[in-house]
């Protein structure tokens, strides 16, 4: 390898070293020290994302496996935005006792799912592809269950592993579908023996519900709220937000590139599915109690949304799905930042929990509105802009059937989102949350948060960034 | 930087500057200052409109400025305005400046009361402004949204209910028009070219008819919930009866008449021929919000739910003047969301001010109130005969203008909507004159209400400023008109 497909791969080799280091870190701190892992990780993984925004060369390797475009550079700078802040929130819950023996265990793990994003978004291979979601999968099983004395947490492990490796045979026996019928598993050699035929339709209906796991699209969603619950926090955050980014990245990567062609069928699959995730995910959403859950299930919700941006195989549709990927970081990480900061100052979950907390901790309960406005997509927060848009891309290529079923759903989702707005700031409650000090990290966290979900509306720059950057059929 | 700008940002240094001071009795001057101020920015801004008018410039909107926003999606902050949003902006600031005053006494969060009713402000203020499609719906959604805070946490009665009724229906309106939005814009270059969010633009093409037939419904019905459409006004009775005054001031009297505003600067200017068409669906939908809203009012016991069956009765009838399609009618349907507004939120602040003091809001518990609390006796009573337009007083003029306007038509299907609307003049009389009888004539009912206070001085101001404005234009209507009729004539030209 020359010097060149090393600045070509920088996302995975500094990752990959970063974890060696935290590795090696670990082997060399002493026992009463191993805290102190944690700030080396989050700087060291800061320092990545500020090099991942470079300008660095475009190109591909390893016989076209492996690519690396504008493209795909943007979108593994975000993801590693979400995972930084992922990191930054889990920094107070990681010194707790119970988890210091495990510190290091936690970020190699996530580094290394992120490894696999990154491979699996620049892949120009079905078997690179393959490759990158296993490694992204398996050790979030082992996330999952990261508490492992907690009962609950290891059930959503087994869960989370359980169903995604069925997944993932459903999504290999689609592959060896296509493979069948277009004798290769090049992206682009695939692209242009792609026809409109029985046994292509099968396999890409086979890839689909494999990638409607990782995205958590109804029907496949089932596994999402019981780990969501039962995971911790922090992981179930990286879960919701990052490893749904990156499926619903690479996603739209296959279905732009290599099956452009049957974009008759796949459109109609996406919309009906878009329908039943955005619907069924928002009435599911309406009756949880558990903050844990409701967020999990206003993410499948979400999920249907994105789906909006894929339905048309437009420019458009791509700009908006990464730009929204963009803003739900930011918003559901704020979300789930705060119910992590509350969960671990004071064990509480419940949504009643939350009755009267304007009344004693008003600084978070006005994050929390924020980030459930974002999520809403009500203005002037970014939200606004990512579900405008979103609906936009849609309507452009004439969905706007479904564009209206979605807007009539945003109401339904107002309605919950609303109530964790109306328990915070309405109810009065006996037994309040009591005020407590957030500490600096926590905080930075949920700055970073707050200041995206703010920005990123307003500021039309990165926008139209990611326009310049995307491309359609 | 353009004056209209400062219309957002005073409003926003407003609430910074709330946010900055310690307690709440600043966070009130702070308020009644920013608010102070911006009505005379706004009456700089009519000033400065007819002087403009006077020397000879015609065009449709003036003092326009435009930043480049979206630029692949063509979205621009865009502002300016026409005597119709100049005499909006002048009603919208009259009526925030009120509602500081009148709430000038709460007792709970009273800095995030001021913020919310700011940011209120706000949106309507940014809607009346944009010229462009993106922004006004982003200011629109704007001023929707702290109703919810407002209502929930300030407001009396089953407030939570009622807060969560009036935000998911006029969010669902808001549903309704975004898809709306989407077809005027997909279809704003018929003949090729870039596509626009910009109004003034999308006036000057014809947008295909098929798709008119399908977008006009939904901008006008998602516009129309805010105006209280029949039957998606529910949201109104319970929203205003549970909301603390101010809350009720403004949202009556300005945030209705986003939906009157809307409908005809969007709705029905963008899509002319499909409004000629469809027309006749909404004045029968019209007419019975009118009817039906004065005949609501009758049978209620409660003072706010009188005022907001009688609000669903006027905003319909700007509606109902709306659609009847020419100068004197939509003149009358301007000049009708003006003077309802300022009477609407005069009522509003009137019955906080009562029930500050009686603690009930049942007519039929209180009577003979002008004997203990002249002044506002008196501002209720003034208010009422506006409200069932007295000659000499705003609603007169607004409602000769608009039953005048609607009897032109030849066709008999409209003058029978007409004679049929006009009969909530004599229903109106009714629930005013009732309601004056039993609140404030006759014998005391209840020894409690003997030694009553007066109002006091910031009650009076919030009060004298809504009535100086209903006097003036009863006075001296063709002021405002004036200032109204130039700007109608665009919209009428293209319905016709």
């Amino acid at each position: 390898m020359s010097l060149e497909s090393f600045t070509i791969m920088r996302h995975e080799l500094l990752l990959t070293l970063s974890f060696l280091v935290i590795l090696l870190a670990e082997v060399f701190t002493g026992e009463e020290r191993k805290e102190r892992v944690r700030g080396l990780a989050v700087i060291i993984f800061g320092i990545v994302t500020a090099v991942g925004f470079l300008p660095l060369p475009e190109g591909s390797i390893f016989g076209d496996m492996y690519r690396a475009t504008r493209t795909t550079s943007l979108m593994k700078n975000i993801l590693n935005i979400g995972t930084l802040i992922v990191f930054i929130q889990s920094y107070s819950w990681l010194g707790r006792a119970e988890n210091r023996d495990r510190i290091h265990e936690y970020f190699m793990l996530l580094m290394t799912t992120l490894i696999g994003m990154n491979f699996m978004i620049s892949a120009g291979h079905f078997l690179m592809f393959y490759i990158g979601i296993e490694l992204a999968t398996i050790p979030l099983a082992a996330l999952a269950a990261y508490e492992r004395f907690k009962n609950r947490s290891a059930e959503a492990g087994i869960k989370l592993i359980l169903s995604s490796s069925l997944s993932s045979g459903i999504l290999l026996f689609g592959l060896s579908m296509i493979y069948g019928t277009t004798g290769s598993l090049y992206f682009s050699e695939v692209a242009a023996e792609v026809r409109d035929m029985p046994l292509v339709i099968l396999g890409f209906i086979f890839f689909f519900s494999g990638m409607g796991f990782k995205m958590s699209l109804v029907p496949f969603h089932l596994w999402t709220a019981d780990v969501y619950e039962g995971a911790p926090v922090n992981v179930t955050a990286y879960l919701s937000v990052v490893s749904k980014g990156a499926a619903a990245f690479i996603f739209i990567i296959v279905l732009f590139t290599v099956f452009p062609v049957i974009i008759a069928t796949w459109e109609k699959t996406i919309w009906i599915i878009a329908v039943l995730t955005i619907t069924i995910g928002n009435l599911f959403a309406l009756r949880q109690k558990n903050m844990k859950r409701f967020l999990a299930f206003s993410s499948i919700a979400q999920a249907g949304f994105f789906l909006l941006g894929f339905v048309g195989g437009n420019q458009l549709g791509m700009t908006t799905v990464i730009y929204y990927a963009l803003v739900y970081i930011f918003s559901n990480l704020a979300a789930f930042g705060i119910v992590g900061i509350i969960a671990d100052k004071t064990g509480r979950e419940s949504m009643d929990d939350y009755d009267g907390l304007y009344r004693t901790n008003p600084g978070l309960s006005i994050a929390m509105m924020l980030a459930m406005f974002s999520l809403a997509g009500i203005p002037p927060v970014a939200g606004f802009f990512g579900k405008f848009f979103l609906f936009v891309a849609a309507a452009e290529k004439g969905f706007y059937v479904l564009v209206t079923i979605a807007v009539l759903n945003t109401i339904i989702a107002l309605y919950y989102y609303l109530l964790v707005v109306k328990a915070m700031f309405i109810n009065r409650n006996e037994t309040p949350i009591e005020p407590f000090k957030s500490d600096s990290m926590s905080k930075l966290g949920l700055a970073i948060c707050l200041a995206g979900i703010i920005v990123t509306g307003f500021a039309s720059g990165i926008f139209e960034m990611i326009r310049n950057l995307s491309y359609g059929i | 930087m353009n004056i209209l700008t400062w219309l957002v940002i005073i409003p926003l240094l407003t609430i910074t500057g709330i946010l900055l001071v310690k307690d709440a009795r600043q966070a009130k001057i702070v308020s009644a200052f920013g608010m102070g101020i911006q009505l005379i920015v706004s009456a700089v801004i009519v000033y400065l409109y007819v002087a403009m008018r006077k020397a000879g410039i015609t065009d449709e909107m003036v003092m326009i400025s435009s930043y480049e926003w979206f630029k692949s999606l063509n979205i621009y902050y865009t502002v300016g305005v026409d005597g119709i949003s100049v005499a909006m902006i002048a009603l919208t600031s009259v009526v925030v400046f009120a509602g500081i005053f009148a709430s000038w006494e709460m007792d709970d969060l009273r800095k995030e009361f001021f913020i919310s009713l700011i940011l209120l402000a706000t949106g309507v203020f940014g809607f009346f402004i944009s010229l462009d499609l993106f922004t006004m719906f982003l200011f629109y959604e704007l001023a929707v949204i702290p109703m919810y805070i407002l209502i929930g946490i300030w407001g009396s009665g089953p407030k939570e209910y009622a807060a969560m009724k009036l935000t998911l229906m006029l969010m669902g309106g808001s549903a309704l028009l975004m898809v709306g939005l989407f077809g005027i814009y997909f279809n704003s270059a018929p003949d090729g070219g870039e596509l626009t969010f910009n109004i003034l633009e999308i006036s000057k093409i014809t947008i295909p008819i098929e798709a008119q037939r399908w977008f006009f419904p939904f901008t006008f019905v998602g516009f129309g919930v805010l105006g209280a459409l029949f039957p998606l006004h529910t949201w109104s009775p319970d929203g205003h009866s549970s909301a603390p005054t101010a809350v009720s001031m403004l949202h009556a009297g300005v945030l209705m008449k986003l939906g009157g505003y809307g409908a005809f600067r969007v709705a029905m200017f963008l899509m002319p021929e499909a409004a000629n068409e469809m027309a006749w669906i909404f004045i029968i939908l019209t007419t019975i919000s009118v009817v039906y809203g004065a005949f609501g009012a009758i049978v209620q016991k409660d003072l706010k739910y009188i005022n907001a069956y009688s609000s669903v009765s006027h905003c319909g009838m700007v509606l109902f003047a709306v659609l009847m399609m020419n100068r004197t009618a939509m003149t009358g349907a301007v000049i009708q969301m003006i003077s309802h507004g300022l009477m609407t939120a005069l009522f509003f602040a009137l019955i906080g001010m009562i029930y500050g003091r009686t603690h009930t809001r049942m007519i039929n518990e209180m009577g003979g109130l002008m004997k203990v609390i002249p002044f506002l006796g008196v501002a209720y009573v003034i208010a009422g005969l506006a409200s069932l337009g007295l000659p000499g007083l705003s609603g007169f003029v607004a409602e000769m203008n608009i039953f005048f306007g609607a009897f032109e038509h030849p066709d008999t299907f409209r003058r029978v909507a007409t004679i049929i609307a006009v009969s909530s003049i004599v229903i109106t009389a009714v629930y005013i004159l009732r309601v004056i009888a039993i609140l404030l004539l006759g014998p005391i009912r209840d020894h409690h209400f003997d030694h009553l206070n007066d109002a006091k001085w910031y009650e009076k101001l919030s009060i004298v400023s809504l009535l100086a404005g209903i006097i003036y234009i009863g006075m001296a209507p063709l002021h405002l008109s004036d200032i109204i009729r130039e700007s109608v004539m665009p919209i009428v030209d293209k319905l016709l």
